[in-house]
């Protein structure tokens, strides 16, 4: 799993999530809030997609880390691995 | 057939708010099942086949209804939650609506789906309250109306600190009241701003097949996230241990466990239950502590034409009263007929060509319910047959008019349905469509895992129910994993 990767991964999940938000210009280190229309309940389900999907928990104390793409990266990325050499 | 005897949540109810709430369970993997006691989904949004023909409940036109591209609306994140694309719906707009005040309508207010059209109706027949009414907007607009615990305010008070003319003040509370209102006279503030932004910020549309559109879009959405549901299956009562629900006993004798419960029935009808689980016997008289006052009756006529022909062509719903005053509270007599509701179903944009198969006049009055729970069958119906004309004549003085004798030619059937008929399909006590006065933002009972959804957790409107379902499963159960 490479960061590109992982950030292609959480742009899936908010496609699905919020379909009616253009993904094609998503500028990787500006917060999705400001560039987006994602509120509250938005980032909730982007977090339980990547449980339900990835098997990936994020504990409520780290939420702020899925800011940005960039940041969800740096803060995924070593999960999927750790997730992925369990296996 | 199921044989499960436990699940991860247990909903009681298959209207709009268990379904959504359902979706959304099921969809991160919960074990759900929805126990409903009719045949049907739907609830207090319903419909229901008679003489061949199948008739909406409740549902005039779907409410905050924004166009392809607004965000951060209630529609807009009820779609994003459940996962509904919004052409699934197929949402059509309302032509054009009025609130018409006087004996004959004499002051008229109209409005679209373009706030501008109110705005501008406002300022000509009240200039002078025009600053106040653009004061009042941007307060409704930046006002959080979805916060859980806002402390509550009087609207009506809210409201004369910016609008002095008590005409105009009554023609805005009318549709507003009449489209969620659960109090008499007055109403919670938030309450004001969630129906007001539903209505006139946003807007009516409806889908083209009318409410079982959506309930089909919701009951496949629900299916196919692994949602289980007992139609026929109501829950007779919940049995609880160390204040927790630890079992829900259905009207078969069955017993079901749950590690939460969710209760879409209202709340006093679920501390019912509870009530029943505790040992009270069923012949106990239900409690009036609590109960809504509030109950309509609605009078449907299904005519042979559109009602474009007979010159009822240009209005989609008629918010109506003929006193100085709007009076918003339980009727004196069996049916209030100052004030009232009209719709025309066939008065949506549908697209060019397509109309309904027929036409349908439908006019909705505040009713009491204690002066329609007693009669014996006889006089039910005189008084089904007496009211309906009354209510009939009553509305048409607000539409251009047409004769008796050319309306009594074009009407091919009716119906009409009472307080009676209310608490029959839904199990509202009282026959209280809007449920309980006390709403409870947070959807907490005495019992620690019972939660209620729907009419009585207070977002109101069909959008307003589904959004409930969806914040109570997720604030109660969805965020704690």
């Amino acid at each position: 799993m490479t960061k590109d990767e992982c950030k292609k991964l959480v742009l899936d999940i908010i496609a699905d999530i919020a379909p009616d938000e253009d993904l094609s210009n998503v500028k990787p280190d500006v917060r999705l809030r400001d560039q987006l229309q994602l509120d509250s309940m938005d980032f909730l389900d982007i977090v339980m997609e990547l449980r339900k999907r990835h098997g990936i928990e994020v504990p409520e104390k780290d939420y702020m880390q899925l800011a940005s793409l960039d940041s969800s990266a740096e803060y995924l990325t070593p999960k999927f691995i750790e997730l992925a050499a369990k296996r | 057939m199921n044989t499960r005897s436990h699940y991860d949540v247990a909903i009681i109810g298959a209207g709009m708010s268990g379904l959504a709430a359902g979706i959304r369970l099921a969809h991160f993997g919960k074990k759900v099942c929805i126990f409903e006691r009719h045949n049907a989904a739907g609830g207090l949004n319903g419909f229901y086949s008679f003489g061949g023909r199948k008739f909406d409940v409740g549902l005039h036109a779907m409410t905050n209804f924004v166009r392809p591209g607004v965000k951060g609306t209630p529609l807009t994140k009820l779609l994003r939650q459940l996962r509904i694309d919004r052409d699934e719906f197929a949402l059509c707009e309302q032509k054009q609506s009025r609130i018409a005040f006087g004996p004959h309508g004499e002051t008229s207010l109209r409005f679209t789906n373009d706030f501008a059209v109110l705005e501008g109706e406002v300022a000509q027949r009240f200039p002078a309250q025009i600053d106040g009414f653009r004061r009042l907007v941007a307060l409704v607009k930046t006002y959080d109306d979805v916060s859980l615990d806002a402390p509550p305010e009087s609207a009506r008070a809210v409201v004369r600190q910016h609008i002095a003319d008590p005409l105009l003040e009554d023609m805005l509370f009318c549709p507003v009241m009449y489209y969620g209102s659960a109090t008499e006279h007055d109403m919670e503030f938030g309450q004001f701003v969630i129906m007001f932004k539903a209505l006139f910020l946003e807007g009516f549309a409806r889908p083209f097949e009318g409410v079982r559109v959506v309930i089909r879009v919701l009951l496949e959405k629900y299916r196919a996230a692994g949602g289980e549901r007992r139609m026929k299956c109501g829950v007779q009562r919940i049995v609880t241990r160390d204040g927790r629900a630890a079992a829900l006993v259905l009207d078969s004798g069955e017993e079901i466990t749950a590690g939460h419960v969710i209760s879409s029935i209202g709340a006093p009808e679920t501390d019912w239950l509870v009530h029943l689980g505790a040992g009270a016997s069923d012949d106990e008289t239900v409690p009036h502590e609590g109960v809504g006052r509030l109950s309509f009756v609605e009078t449907i006529s299904v005519l042979r034409r559109q009602p474009a022909e007979l010159g009822w062509g240009s209005d989609t719903i008629v918010f109506f009263n003929d006193s100085p005053r709007f009076s918003y509270e339980k009727a004196a007599a069996p049916v209030d007929m100052r004030s009232g509701v009209i719709c025309f179903p066939n008065n949506f944009e549908f697209g060019a060509g397509r109309t309904l198969p027929e036409g349908v006049f439908r006019v909705t009055c505040l009713a009491n319910y204690d002066e329609w729970a007693h009669l014996d069958d006889t006089d039910y119906r005189a008084g089904k047959a007496c009211w309906f004309a009354d209510m009939q004549r009553s509305a048409r003085r607000f539409l251009p008019a047409v004769d008796d004798a050319t309306l009594a030619a074009e009407i091919v059937t009716t119906d009409m349905f009472t307080p009676r008929t209310i608490t029959k399909f839904t199990g509202h006590f009282g026959g209280a469509i809007y449920g309980a006065p006390a709403k409870r933002r947070q959807g907490r009972t005495r019992i620690e895992n019972l939660y209620l959804c729907g009419t009585d957790q207070g977002f109101l409107g069909i959008v307003g129910a589904m959004l409930s379902g969806i914040s109570m499963a997720n604030y109660h159960i969805l965020q704690k994993g």
